[in-house]
């Protein structure tokens, strides 16, 4: 390998100039190579210094994933029905000395559907109760001695508006009428499992099968299969206000006596909260306070709290985790640094600069931390599918959070990396090659 | 004839005290292009502090010191680097070679600083490594590398950018006596074909490889006029 001979007369200007053009210098490239060779080389090392950077920024994922699919999930709770139910309950006259039989009238006004329905939000609205039977009261659909009686079936008192509000899913017939009401039909309206109980298809409800409930015959005019409202998942018999007035009397007053008045309103989305505000002075203006209105929770305030609790908690740990990977990078680096005097020394006998030693301390750093990140980002996504999969739940990821994550690893690599860089660029090559 | 590699202009260095320690005494020396110098000296007699100093791992703290006549006492540590990286191998006794990176990116490494083109970079480490005689061990590691093969992967990575000089400390100090015979049978023929190389040592056979011996003595340089090899 013959070297090429020097010029013959070399002036000092001539030599300085070409001195000039090779500056050293560590293209990025090789920076980047150097610096996945000098991780390559001990794999089981950085997977060790990378576990607090894969925990903390898979940690921040999951956290921030978890809590916008909790969110996402009770906000899907809170849509639809819970959302646009109002209920308003009649806890009876402030003095009330009257006795148990003589219950006082009902706190409602006798056109209570029409005035709920007049404020803005409202689709309907009625007052229903469950009517107090006697112990061991029956239900028959035939006076016939050993005929299927059944004793688990609420009888309750429905308004035309408790009715449509209680969205009613009819499988045969039609729902209680305002004519039904007014004129004190004995008629009713069954679920189809106390139907089947009873007797009754759909098929026969064109003979006007009758119930009788202890001994008072009311006429099956619809059988509804589901409901969404009050009478959701239980076996009940829906007869008109009026008739359970004129037949049992007032219901008693008294939040708590489980049968009092009660008013079922549902709103459109989103108006339940407006309509809560004004239902009680609409219903009763000379004595609202007797009306006690339930309305369901804000879910804007629920989420926001929900969220607020544990992201707050867990991304306190996440950072946690973060600086416990910033030390164990930070550590491992400058072992690495120690460990590497010679190669440090070696590389600065081969041209390096102090900055391109730095540079290649700094970009492993970085490197791994990257790595770190990339790897709990993974994780993190993936405990979040996996916790939603297992609740049969929506996995909502933010990916403004989530795409730059790994980034947050590359941050924590860089940050702790800087002092041992520092360390090795300041390493001086002699001290370096005289370990040999 | 081409101007001299090394002119050494009363260099001198003394290790700051209290008491400083002139490691080495000002010396003048001139090596010609082609040289082979032999230095020789027991042990803190100062030849390690003229190889730092002529490898430009050190700086002097008087005298001057021209490579390739360039005055280097002049320059900047980004030149002196970019010098240390073009101009000057250095073959270490302890081999100094990465343990995880196989014969052939051992040798590349050397060209990692210099701005070598990275398609050229291939083809002159696989040159350097075929001039020492391992062409057929690119893929080895050093681990499994014998001593005399490991120092041989060192003088290619040392002679990858074709240096004006070659410098050699101890080269054999950690090599049984055959495998020492053949690095300097290496040696031999780089410098026939043309390299300047500064053997550093102590082994008066490996001296005996040189034309040119001079001797350091606390640190004093003084050359002996040998007789001529034949």
């Amino acid at each position: 390998m013959p070297r090429p001979a020097p010029g013959t007369t070399r002036s000092a200007a001539a030599a300085e100039r070409d001195l000039q053009l090779p500056r050293p210098r560590l293209a990025a490239r090789d920076a980047t190579a150097e610096a996945v060779a000098g991780i390559v080389q001990r794999p089981g090392r950085a997977v060790l210094t990378m576990i607090g950077t894969i925990l903390g920024v898979g940690a921040f994922v999951a956290v921030l994933g978890l809590t916008a699919t909790g969110a996402g999930q009770i906000s899907h709770q809170f849509t639809v029905l819970e959302d646009t139910t109002v209920t308003v309950e009649d806890n009876g006259p402030a003095n009330n000395t009257a006795p148990p039989n003589n219950n006082p009238a009902i706190g409602f006004p006798a056109d209570a559907d029409q005035i709920a329905g007049h404020i803005k939000g409202v689709t309907a609205a009625g007052v229903w109760w469950p009517v107090s039977l006697p112990q061991n009261a029956s239900f028959t659909a035939s006076l016939a001695l050993g005929a299927t009686s059944s004793q688990t079936i609420n009888l309750l008192a429905a308004s035309p508006g408790a009715v449509t509000a209680m969205g009613l899913s009819m499988a045969a017939g039609s729902p209680l009428t305002a004519y039904e009401n007014t004129t004190r039909q004995h008629v009713a309206i069954i679920d189809t499992t106390t139907a089947a109980t009873l007797g009754i298809s759909a098929a026969r409800l064109a003979s006007h099968p009758a119930v009788f409930v202890n001994g008072i015959a009311y006429t099956v005019v619809g059988v509804y299969k589901s409901a969404q409202r009050v009478v959701t998942d239980e076996s009940a018999m829906l007869i008109p206000e009026n008739t359970a007035l004129a037949d049992y009397g007032n219901p008693e007053p008294g939040i708590g006596n489980q049968d009092e008045a009660q008013m079922v309103i549902a709103t459109r989305i989103g108006a339940a909260q407006t309509v809560a505000k004004q239902i009680a002075a609409a219903e009763l203006p000379t004595d609202p306070a007797r009306l006690v209105v339930t309305s369901p929770p804000n879910p804007q305030n629920l989420q926001s709290q929900v969220s607020a609790d544990l992201a707050g908690l867990f991304l306190v740990l996440a950072l946690i985790s973060l600086l416990i990977g910033a030390v164990g990078i930070a550590n491992t680096t400058l072992v690495a640094v120690l460990e590497r005097t010679e190669e440090i020394g070696l590389r600065r006998a081969v041209g390096a600069r102090p900055r391109h030693i730095a540079a290649q301390f700094l970009a492993e750093s970085t490197t791994l931390g990257t790595l770190g990140g990339l790897i709990g980002t993974c994780i993190g996504v993936g405990v979040v599918v996996i916790f939603a999969a297992t609740k049969n739940w929506t996995a909502v990821l933010n990916p403004v959070y989530t795409l730059p994550a790994p980034l947050i690893g590359s941050l924590v690599g860089l940050l702790a990396g800087a002092y041992p860089a520092l360390r090795a660029a300041r390493t001086s090559p002699l001290a370096a090659l005289r370990h040999g | 004839m081409s101007g001299p590699v090394i002119e050494l202009d009363g260099l001198g260095r003394t290790y700051p005290g209290p008491p400083p320690v002139p490691a080495l005494r000002p010396a003048s020396l001139v090596i010609e292009a082609g040289d082979y110098v032999a230095v020789t000296g027991p042990s803190g007699s100062g030849k390690s502090t003229l190889l730092h100093l002529l490898g430009l791992l050190d700086t002097p703290t008087e005298g001057r010191y021209l490579l390739d006549g360039l005055d280097t006492s002049r320059l900047n540590d980004r030149d002196r680097s970019a010098l240390r990286g073009r101009r000057i191998g250095i073959v270490f006794q302890a081999f100094h070679l990465l343990p995880y990176r196989s014969a052939l990116q051992n040798v590349l490494l050397a060209q990692l600083y210099n701005q070598t083109p990275r398609g050229a970079r291939l083809q002159a480490a696989t040159e350097a490594l075929d001039a020492v005689g391992l062409g057929h061990r690119l893929d080895a590691l050093p681990t499994t590398l014998s001593g005399g093969e490991s120092q041989r992967v060192a003088v290619a990575r040392a002679l990858v950018n074709r240096p004006s000089l070659l410098l050699c400390d101890e080269p054999t100090g950690n090599l049984d006596s055959a495998n020492a015979a053949a690095l300097m049978e290496v040696l031999d023929q780089l410098n026939a074909s043309g390299y300047t190389i500064v053997v550093i040592t102590h082994d008066p056979a490996v001296a005996a490889h040189a034309r040119r011996a001079i001797a350091i003595s606390d640190g004093t340089l003084s050359e002996r006029i040998a007789a001529e090899h034949a």
